[in-house]
């Protein structure tokens, strides 16, 4: 690159979370009122980044970070949010750093408040400071004019559309008078098309008036519109870097999902869609906080593997959630012949539907319960197995409980100590493993799995995966794999879904190229289709 | 009252259609005030069923809003700061009573012991009260039922110091008027006449018509600086509007004549006499409430009320800002203990300081406060309205069931209860708000 | 595949962590004092007696405690309605003239639909405060006994055992001398070494912790743990966390009406007016004396608990009274070692 003064250079980054290593020699430079995009898929080291330049806790109380970072040309140690601040960076985050019940004003200001001295402050410190409203005001003013807003620099936040929130996080930075870089995390997630034009011209404002941007987002044809230089991530490496005349969307797409060549575990089979299907998915929607989905019209084959990829927060995660009645759902789903009524998960289990959630510690485990009454849970509530009666009352079976539990530890080869170990204590994987053991003692037709390999360590992702595939041939179990891992749905799954903003993009086969996976997750039309 | 809403800074002015009084408005105003209309209506019922003149109420009220009302508003800004209802003030409450009693065993009277006890308690309340701070830090999200069993804790510690090493090797005191006769442990009362009683109070006695009458004037007389101000454009216009401000200023001319009228008739108002001095204090500290709001050290303090992570990220010290905001209330509350100790007289050695947290609180919450907005209009309602209740409930009782007693179990079920349902609804509205965010 | 296991060392360091300090302190102090005692000539069998006779006597309203706990619902600090519930039908049993060990379980029989019907009401209540449970029980539960005052004032009743001599009303304590006083505790009961055992207090006890054992094995109280220990992991398994909690708290409700029945047969009287009000408070602490936390309680937890708080009661009088005569020291002792016990529990950082 050229020796023009950079306002932000940051070279060989890396991070590493206790062995795990997230992210690795990254070189970034800016050049003042350069906007500059940063793409890559989930897990690619997009956040991780922005959290190092940002000096978010997270970072530095697991370490730090590896790696220079030189503001202006000068070498900056940034250990938290108010480094960066003083440094001139600042950060529009993905969930908006505002508080609802302050007004406009208050927010831009937060913790930056212009005071004037009186006679207390005089004696006793500078905190007790009278608060000079009319110039916080003025100054608000001014940072919303920047962008366009007429909006009343008193009203208060609760209640303003997600379009104008975001500006007022802007208009926060803006109102730093230091401010040399402004970075913006997957701003556009959550606005709607007019309102995501609204911030792209803001942008363009924005860099006119000097300050380099920092644009993380998948969505590739923004990124082609608004930015000079680009940067794509993938799996915590930079593998490409491009000024936006020399690329072009399916490039990008190409580059972001990347030619993994993954083992295939098994081979897909090409005649699943000859059978009836088995589960039949229409027009569902479903209100899970972060994963929305849409639309989603699916038809599933008996005996299948069938994938179900995206990006994060594209709504993946919500088919099987809301099917399973974990998150208020609308649709209509017919499962074996049988009507399925949504938002009851009672009635998914006792139509021989089972789940393995995502949040494998958060729901799919009771973490200080032992292996043997996590597998035997659901079964007993559900289907009243491993329970001796006696007239109304029940009794735990605690020698069934055993017996079963001993036979799935042999099964699924889980690590442990024994049936009574806290589950708490077990690795990821072993965990995930009781979490599918639960979920098989209910005897399903159909096993919904989310994220199976989230958080496990790459031994151990094998050995779940190679779980699964066991189960599907031995039991002849339909499986639905949910995964942000496009390279496991390819190595795994007959057919691939691919969820976009709610909705299914389409249905690819794990040999399809990766620019039909890259463009389908992205968003884009592919020309050739 | 006055622009005692400074805490949300009043919002820009509706337009016109906005402002008629809708059947939708009225509703939304009843329940948001449920507790505190109801206890107007309590309390004026019971006015009626006591049969107290109106100069017995009021010389009852005003001594008890006098001795009270400083305690009340030592809980307005842990609340502010997002903490909750401070039931530990009752650590505060102790040292100032503490100091109390040893001035009076050294013999000190009058004003000169009232500030030998503000001086010795000091920092003792800042000590107790950073203590406090530090152990609510540590158990967030549970702050009001700590500070409660705290308070339950410090009794116990009270009562081992005072009833057990007092008088032995550990704190000798030799004190026959004070002392058990065993010569270890206070006495179970304590008679501060001839010492310390009345010592703030005496300063200046006023009669109340003339009372109301100076208050007022000063009212009137800061509304129209208001107005001037408003008029050079060195106020915000949009933050008072016109009509109320007018409102307000009628409606003190109206008491400024009242008091003058009936002050030069031969009412018996007129035997009703105000500590005025113990009311400048009490003003004191509302302006001090108001005036920290206004500061950065305020801003800190809401901000941290309303979203710890927002505010730690943006740079405040949230555990520092949290720990301050509890030092400050236990410290006002020593200093409140001695106001409301020197009029009361004679106080019970081990009972007076226990129910401090839990009256304070049910006050603040009668006047309309709520776990997470109070303000010194909040404390001034809500002191009038809980010890109208106290005055009246025996009385009551007597007359309506025979029995005094009676009265007295009502108010307590009425005081709990309040603290109880007031805390209920608001847990049970912030997990409505939080659903309905969700859906957004 | 079970292997040995290298983590076992990490079991035994958390053993020893979740046996918690201020539980080793008590440990400490009660064996301290107990040698004290001895030193001082104080009879040991004589406390001995008496710990064990308060542990069975208030060995039920700790019980109380664990279901609360269990599903989720923290510490019951709600107990002086299940007391009320109790003396309600304690005092019925007395209104039909009952004796002996009829008159007993009378008595827990009246009490029981009270229990059912407040423990649902109260319940239901809980489940609209989620996260704020204690503080508002502990002023609810306070309103109540103060409503209750002015019912115990005003009550209908007309047994000369109870009644005021004049007027109406009940008086604040009732005497059991004639009727079932000890009756539990004189079961069956032996003497050893110069040691009283109160067998069929003890007894009882066992049977009531047998009760909860055998509940909280069924298929609901499976149900009602999970939902205490991670409710969005029981929803996903189709079970209706709310209603978990009720029949936590209704459970609860009744073992507190059983216990202070209990409690009062042992005691010699019925409490009634203001007796209830600080009773939460003490079986709280004794439970986290036995090692529970706000989210997690056992059988071993409640029996160890009593005992060790009721023995430092038992043996802190006699000694205080002879190193000194320091006549409320039990009392004060008895604030601050519980309030002191519940406070560490609340700052153990165990999230909102």
């Amino acid at each position: 690159m050229s020796n023009e003064a950079f306002v932000l250079d940051m070279q060989d980054i890396g991070k590493e979370y206790f062995g795990n290593r997230v992210l690795s020699a990254i070189n970034l430079q800016l050049k003042p009122g350069e906007i500059h995009g940063i793409v890559g898929e989930n897990g690619a080291g997009k956040s991780t980044l922005m959290n190092i330049l940002f000096g978010m806790s997270v970072i530095h109380s697991t370490g730090g970070y590896e790696g220079k970072i030189r503001v202006s040309g000068k070498e900056a140690q940034i250990k938290s949010p108010l480094d960066a601040m003083n440094l001139g960076i600042g950060m529009v985050h993905q969930e908006f750093m505002l508080i609802p019940g302050y007004t406009i004003t208050e927010n831009i200001k937060l913790n930056r408040e212009i005071t004037k001295p009186n006679l207390a402050s005089r004696i006793v410190g500078k905190r007790y400071d009278t608060l000079d409203v009319v110039a916080m005001r003025r100054d608000a003013r001014k940072a919303l004019d920047k962008l366009d807003m007429s909006i009343d620099e008193w009203a208060t936040i609760a209640g303003l559309p997600v379009g104008y929130m975001q500006f007022v996080e802007i208009a926060r930075e803006l109102d730093k008078t230091n401010l040399k870089v402004l970075v913006f995390d997957e701003p556009t997630a959550v606005l709607t098309e007019s309102e995501a034009d609204n911030l792209l011209d803001a942008m363009r404002v924005i860099s006119n008036h000097g300050i380099a941007i920092l644009f993380i987002t998948h969505r590739l044809h923004e990124i082609m519109t608004v930015c000079e230089n680009i940067t794509v991530l993938r799996d915590g490496k930079m593998v490409a870097q491009r000024k936006k005349d020399e690329t072009n969307i399916y490039e990008l797409a190409e580059l972001m999902v990347g030619s993994r060549v993954g083992e295939v575990m098994r081979k897909p089979r090409e005649d699943v869609t000859d059978e009836k299907p088995i589960l039949t998915i229409r027009n569902l929607s479903v209100e899970m906080p972060g994963e929305e989905v849409s639309n989603v019209s699916l038809d599933i084959h008996k005996g299948e593997i069938i994938g179900i990829g995206g990006l994060a927060g594209q709504g993946k995660i919500g088919v099987a959630n809301g099917i399973m009645g974990l998150f208020p759902a609308e649709g209509e789903v017919v499962f074996d012949g049988k009507q399925i009524e949504l938002n009851n998960p009672t009635n998914a289990m006792m139509n021989s539907l089972a789940f393995v959630s995502e949040d494998r510690r958060g729901v799919g485990l009771l973490l200080d319960s032992s292996i043997e009454n996590n597998i035997a849970f659901t079964a007993i509530q559900r289907q009243g197995k491993y329970l001796k009666k006696f007239g109304p009352f029940t009794q735990l079976d605690k020698a069934a409980v055993r017996q079963t539990a001993d036979r799935m530890i042999k099964e699924l080869d889980i690590r442990c100590t024994g049936p009574t170990q806290i589950t708490r204590r077990l690795s990821g994987g072993n965990q995930q493993k009781v979490c599918i053991a639960r979920a098989l003692m209910l005897e399903p037709k159909l096993l919904f799995v989310s994220e199976p390999t989230r958080g496990i360590d790459v031994g151990a992702k094998k050995l779940v995966l190679q779980t699964l595939v066991e189960l599907s041939e031995k039991y002849g179990l339909t499986v639905v794999m949910t995964s942000s891992e496009l390279a496991e749905l390819r190595s795994v799954c007959d057919r691939i879904a691919i969820v976009t903003e709610g909705k299914i993009a389409g249905i690819l086969k794990p040999t399809d190229t990766d620019v039909d996976f890259g463009l389908m997750m992205a968003g884009e039309k592919h020309d050739n289709a | 009252m006055k622009q005692t809403d400074i805490q949300t800074m009043d919002p820009i002015p509706s337009p016109a259609h906005e402002k008629r009084i809708t059947p939708d408005k009225v509703k939304r105003f009843l329940i948001n005030n449920l507790v505190t209309i109801l206890f107007v209506i309590l309390c004026a019922v019971g006015l009626r069923l006591s049969g107290l003149s109106m100069a017995f109420y009021l010389n009852d009220i005003v001594s008890r809003f006098a001795r009270n009302s400083f305690l009340v508003l030592a809980l307005i800004i842990p609340v502010m700061a997002g903490m909750g209802l401070n039931f530990a003030i009752v650590l505060g409450a102790m040292a100032g009573q503490g100091a109390i009693i040893f001035v009076t065993h050294w013999g000190i009277a009058g004003m000169n012991g009232i500030l030998l006890s503000v001086l010795i308690c000091t920092p003792i309340a800042i000590l107790l009260g950073w203590m406090t701070g530090r152990l609510l830090n540590r158990a967030r999200g549970k702050e009001m039922i700590t500070s409660l069993i705290l308070g339950f804790f410090a009794n116990g510690v009270y009562q081992l110091i005072f009833l057990i090493m007092v008088g032995s090797p550990l704190i000798p005191m030799k004190n026959e008027v004070l002392v058990l006769s065993s010569g270890v442990g206070l006495r179970s009362t304590i008679d501060l006449s001839g010492g310390l009683r009345y010592a703030i109070d005496d300063v200046i006695r006023t009669p109340f018509p003339q009372f109301v009458m100076y208050l007022s004037l000063i009212g009137a007389l800061y509304l129209v600086s208001v107005i001037i101000r408003m008029r050079s454009g060195k106020v915000m216009v949009q933050q008072y509007s016109k009509k109320r401000l007018i409102t307000l200023f009628l409606l003190l001319l109206a008491a400024m004549i009242w008091g003058l009228v009936t002050s030069l008739s031969v009412s018996m108002i007129n035997s009703v006499r105000v500590p005025a001095f113990t009311m400048i204090i009490i003003a004191v500290l509302c302006l001090f409430n108001i005036f920290i709001v206004k500061t950065k050290l305020g801003q800190d303090f809401r901000t941290v009320g309303q979203d710890q992570h927002i505010a730690e990220v943006s740079g405040i010290n949230v555990s520092r800002t949290r720990v301050l905001a509890i030092v400050m209330s236990t410290l006002l509350a020593a200093w409140g203990q001695i106001i409301f100790l020197q009029n009361l007289g004679a106080f019970s050695t081990y009972g007076s300081h226990e129910q401090v947290g839990m009256f304070a609180s049910a006050a603040i919450l009668i006047g309309g406060a709520s776990v997470s907005k109070a303000t010194v209009g909040h404390a001034i309602l809500g002191t009038i309205l809980f010890h109208t209740l106290f005055i009246v409930s025996p009385l009551a009782g007597r007359n309506l069931f025979g029995d005094a007693q009676l009265g007295e179990y009502f108010r307590s079920f009425v005081a709990y209860g309040v603290i109880g349902v007031a805390l209920g609804l608001h847990a049970w509205k912030k997990l409505m708000q939080a659903k309905n965010q969700k859906k957004v | 595949m079970i292997t040995p296991d290298v983590r076992r060392f990490g079991a035994v360091k958390d053993t020893l962590k979740s046996f918690g300090l201020p539980r080793i302190i008590i440990v400490v102090f009660l064996v301290l004092l107990w040698a004290i005692s001895m030193f001082l000539e104080i009879p040991f069998p004589q406390l001995l007696s008496d710990t064990l006779v308060r542990w069975g006597m208030n060995g039920v309203l700790v019980l109380a405690m664990m279901p609360s706990i269990l599903a989720g619902t923290g510490l019951y600090f709600g107990l002086p309605i299940g007391i009320i519930c109790g003396l309600l039908g304690g005092v019925i049993a007395i209104e039909l003239n009952l004796v002996g060990i009829t008159a007993f379980f009378a008595a827990i029989a009246f009490s029981i639909p009270f229990a059912f019907v407040l423990g649902w009401v109260y319940g239901f209540m809980l489940n609209r405060i989620k996260g704020s449970e204690m503080t508002v029980a502990t002023y609810v539960g306070f309103s109540i006994v103060s409503l209750m005052c002015i019912f115990w004032s005003m009550a209908p009743f007309k047994s000369p055992a109870m009644a005021w001599p004049i007027g109406r009303g009940l008086r604040v304590t009732i005497s059991l001398a004639d009727r079932y006083e000890k009756v539990l505790n004189n079961f069956l009961s032996f003497n050893i070494f110069g040691i009283m055992i109160p067998t069929g207090l003890i007894l009882f006890l066992l049977l009531m912790c047998l009760i909860v054992v055998l509940f909280f094995n069924t298929k609901t109280g499976i149900a009602l743990k999970a939902g205490g220990e991670n409710p969005r992991f029981a929803q996903s398994s189709g079970i209706n966390v709310d209603t978990m909690r009720i029949v936590g708290t209704i459970f609860s409700t009744v073992l507190g009406a059983i216990g202070i029945l209990v409690y009062s047969q042992s005691f010699g009287f019925i409490q009634l007016y203001t007796a209830p009000l600080f009773m939460g408070f003490l079986a709280a602490a004794a439970i986290l004396i036995g090692g529970a936390s706000i989210k997690k309680a056992t059988i071993l937890h409640v029996l160890l608990g009593t005992f060790l708080f009721q023995g430092l009661l038992v043996v802190a009088l006699p000694v205080a009274n002879k190193v000194a005569t320091l006549g409320s020291l039990a009392e004060i002792s008895r604030i601050i070692v519980s309030n002191g016990v519940i406070l560490y529990a609340l700052a153990q950082h165990s999230g909102d």
